[in-house]
């Protein structure tokens, strides 16, 4: 009996390390910027181009800044839970219009909706390296202060919403 | 004069290209000096949106552009490890082929190591094991029994290898 207790127990901590392991998500990067300041940026305006946006402008509020793209696939996947949550005005929702064509952009939400309070263009993607996008669609919570608190890579659920950003962003408006 | 003119023209038009190509020289001879050090920084790094490619060899829009962002932060003149620790900041160590050495790497740096060492200690544990098993059993024997197994052995003299 004793001889198949030792492989028994082997066996046991090595499927353990595998249902662990293998039930990660490789796509998910700890971002290095939770904690950390917002990145400043001043970009023009998708809808009026005159017009610019700098995270700066938000302080004092407690935002989301969603990035997405009219060739980004999995954007239309989380879009009408954007929507729902706009409509529900807890949170203003900021789009970062990432490496887009104008006119693209603009047919894209005029088809699936604008939930965004307004969006961002960045075409040459530039911004986006400075908040380290890697898989369009990402989504940032940030706070009163401008500080980062939260980051969702890749397209945010319902249970994400329900059980990650909106108790997150309930507690940082207190 | 007036033949003069053409020739004059016809001198300043040969001119012309050489000295295009004299001022282009110079920056060509640059890029490749940047071009190589970008390479040589864009092999330590992971492309992040095909993870088993460096970002030297991706062909992700992410990648073309980090490629931009190293290149022209190597003409503003930063260092290799300034430009390293820019997308650090921006990626997290993940980005990078070979993680520093710290309390969350440890693991990952002598993990393999510390796994050999498993291995071996019990490797030598086992025939340490064996080899004092097969004493005891041989020494357990009576004369008859050996004689038997020699004989199924085919050997000749009692209690000797063939």
């Amino acid at each position: 009996m004793n001889r198949f207790l030792l492989p028994l127990g082997i066996f046991i901590v090595l499927v353990a390390f595998l249902a662990v392991g293998l039930n990660l998500n490789p796509r998910e990067v700890p971002s290095p910027l939770i904690g950390k300041p917002a990145p400043a940026f001043e970009l023009p305006q998708l809808h009026k181009p005159e017009l610019t946006f700098a995270p700066k402008d938000m302080q004092g509020k407690v935002w989301l800044l969603n990035v997405w793209a009219s060739w980004c696939v999995s954007c239309r996947q989380e879009h009408p839970i954007l929507v729902e949550l706009a409509r529900t005005g807890t949170v203003p929702i900021y789009g970062l219009n990432y490496k887009d064509g104008r006119a693209d952009a603009l047919r894209w939400l005029k088809q699936y909706g604008d939930p965004y309070a307004l969006s961002i263009a960045d075409a040459e993607g530039r911004v986006g390296i400075d908040y380290g996008v890697y898989g369009v669609p990402e989504t940032y919570v940030i706070d009163k202060a401008g500080v980062i608190r939260f980051k969702q890579i890749g397209p945010v659920t319902q249970d994400v919403l329900e059980a990650k950003i909106l108790p997150l962003v309930m507690e940082l408006s207190k | 004069m007036k033949r003069i003119l053409p020739f004059a023209f016809l001198a300043l038009l040969a001119l012309l290209p050489g000295a295009a190509s004299a001022r282009e020289a110079a920056p060509t001879a640059q890029d490749v000096v940047v071009e190589k050090r970008m390479v040589a920084i864009s092999e330590e790094l992971r492309c992040l949106v095909c993870q088993n490619e460096s970002l030297s060899g991706s062909q992700a829009d992410l990648a073309k552009d980090l490629r931009r962002e190293i290149r022209e932060q190597i003409q503003e003149g930063r260092s290799d490890q300034e430009i390293l620790d820019f997308m650090v900041g921006r990626y997290g160590d993940f980005v990078r082929y070979r993680p520093p050495l710290k309390g969350t790497t440890l693991m990952l740096w002598f993990g393999p190591f510390a796994l050999l060492l498993v291995g071996v200690v019990v490797l030598v544990t086992y025939l340490r094991r064996r080899n004092r098993r097969v004493a005891e059993t041989r020494a357990a024997l009576s004369p008859e029994e050996q004689q038997k197994i020699d004989a199924l052995l085919g050997r000749n003299d009692a209690g000797q290898k063939p």
